[in-house]
């Protein structure tokens, strides 16, 4: 996988994904290693993502590579009018590896056909956050043992959230049943279902998040923004129908965690945090490890 | 203008028919193409920069679509690709190759597995409409015309669709 961009998550194989996460592993016992020395690793941030950047910058910084780049475009040349195409350009000819967030959907593709060194996709706007992916999946794997044959809840917002189209995605390679608890305007569109159907996988919709919580093995939590619906009096209506809190858990299978891609705001109450179920900001901490491996992979070092 | 009458041979049938566009000697008919797309055919070829003849008809009768365009290009014969990029416009549209008055041979046209820098990305929110980006997009149904953009990976349907 030497030198092989990651835009979205399906560029990769099932069999390069769990490499990936395999190797996740190896940094996990090992974190420390001083393997990328001699690299440069650019971190292009066109729009600010505090926890994105800083997670792939401790990871470079852990296996003794240099980071160069920028976290707001109003510091980099882009404020003057220059195209994508020539930052990306003039930045190849400083680092081995480029990682990338920027606003407009499709830049991360754009830029790995203009640019002669592998892109990583930090996120490109609405569209795709591979590396968010890969750790949700290292996460399951880790908290379930296997990513096989899991029954897997989708909750909030399916509809809109990019990082739940991308695994769930990415988890009908492993045989996942899906249970989709939204309120009626954010269901999971239809052509992220249809993965879903072409794979023979079953999934079941709901609007109760009560009714899914003792049946699965993974609750994913995402939030819901008031600025998607139409109706501010249907959001006031939904918005407290899909906040977890302790009580809830009470009947939950005892290997059952609960994730959330971050930042929260009220979708989980503070009383899960310290219960054995919560495990989103261990799996924050994965995101390091996972873009560790991700990277000392494609920078051919691993 | 000048009415012209003559034997249109087209396969085995004679008929005997009153042309409301005049026959060319050499090249290529491009028939039953829907009135609305006819000069969205002549900027996807190219035609409006052709030099020798080129006959245009709109709002003709049709027996099969009640209403069509007809386009005449005098000495040119298309490509593939070319008549492929038709088939987004104009998805009825048939060619006819003409050579000394006669039809030498009938193609329809037929939705191609990849558009290529002749459709706009309806996402306003995509890269390709920020910078000068050839688009591309993949087919992801032929039956009911999607589209799917390389970049923002985003689809779009038939309705949406916008030319470059």
């Amino acid at each position: 996988m030497k030198n092989k961009s990651l835009v979205s998550i399906s560029d990769y194989s099932k069999e390069e994904q769990i490499r990936i996460l395999d190797l996740a592993e190896e940094f996990e016992r090992n974190p420390t290693q001083k393997i990328l020395e001699n690299h440069v690793v650019a971190t292009l941030f066109f729009e600010p993502s505090t926890r994105t950047r800083l997670s792939f910058e401790s990871a470079v910084n852990r296996l003794g590579g240099k980071v160069i780049g920028f976290s707001d475009a109003s510091t980099s040349s882009v404020q003057k009018g220059e195209s994508l195409k020539d930052t990306i350009l003039t930045v190849c000819n400083y680092s081995d590896l480029i990682v990338m967030r920027h606003p407009k959907e499709g830049s991360a593709r754009y830029a790995s056909e203009v640019g002669n060194v592998p892109i990583i996709n930090a996120g490109d706007g609405a569209n795709q956050h591979p590396t968010q992916c890969l750790l949700d999946l290292y996460s399951i794997r880790k908290t379930q043992g296997s990513l096989d044959n899991l029954n897997i809840a989708f909750v909030g917002d399916l509809k809109y959230g990019r990082t739940v189209h991308s695994l769930v995605m990415a988890l009908t390679n492993f045989k996942s049943t899906f249970h989709l608890v939204s309120p009626f305007e954010l269901k999971l569109p239809s052509y992220v279902k249809k993965h879903i159907k072409d794979k023979d996988l079953e999934y079941h919709q709901y609007t109760d998040l009560n009714e899914v919580i003792p049946h699965v093995d993974i609750l994913y939590m995402t939030r819901i923004q008031r600025e998607r619906f139409s109706d501010p009096m249907e959001y006031e209506r939904v918005k407290n129908a899909y906040i977890l809190t302790g009580s809830m858990l009470a009947n939950s299978k005892p290997n059952l965690k609960v994730l959330h891609p971050l930042p929260r705001v009220n979708e989980i109450s503070t009383n899960v945090d310290d219960m054995p179920q919560a495990y989103y900001f261990q799996q924050a901490l994965n995101g390091v490890y996972v873009r560790q491996a991700l990277m000392a992979s494609i920078l051919g070092v691993k | 203008m000048v009415e012209f009458r003559e034997i249109f041979n087209m396969e085995s049938k004679e008929t005997r028919k009153e042309l409301v566009v005049s026959a060319i000697e050499n090249g290529t008919v491009i028939d039953h193409i829907p009135s609305k797309s006819v000069f969205q055919v002549i900027k996807q070829l190219n035609l409006h920069e052709y030099e020798d003849q080129l006959l245009v008809g709109t709002n003709l009768d049709s027996k099969k679509y009640g209403k069509k365009g007809i386009i005449k290009v005098q000495n040119r014969f298309f490509e593939q690709e070319e008549i492929n990029k038709i088939a987004l416009v104009a998805p009825t549209a048939s060619l006819i190759m003409i050579k000394d008055f006669k039809v030498v041979e009938k193609k329809n046209v037929s939705i191609p597995d990849h558009v290529l820098n002749i459709v706009k990305c309806a996402n306003p929110n995509c890269i390709t409409n920020v910078e000068d980006i050839n688009t591309k997009f993949y087919v992801v149904d032929k039956t009911d015309l999607k589209l799917q953009c390389h970049y923002c990976e985003k689809t779009i349907v038939k309705n949406n669709i916008i030319f470059k």
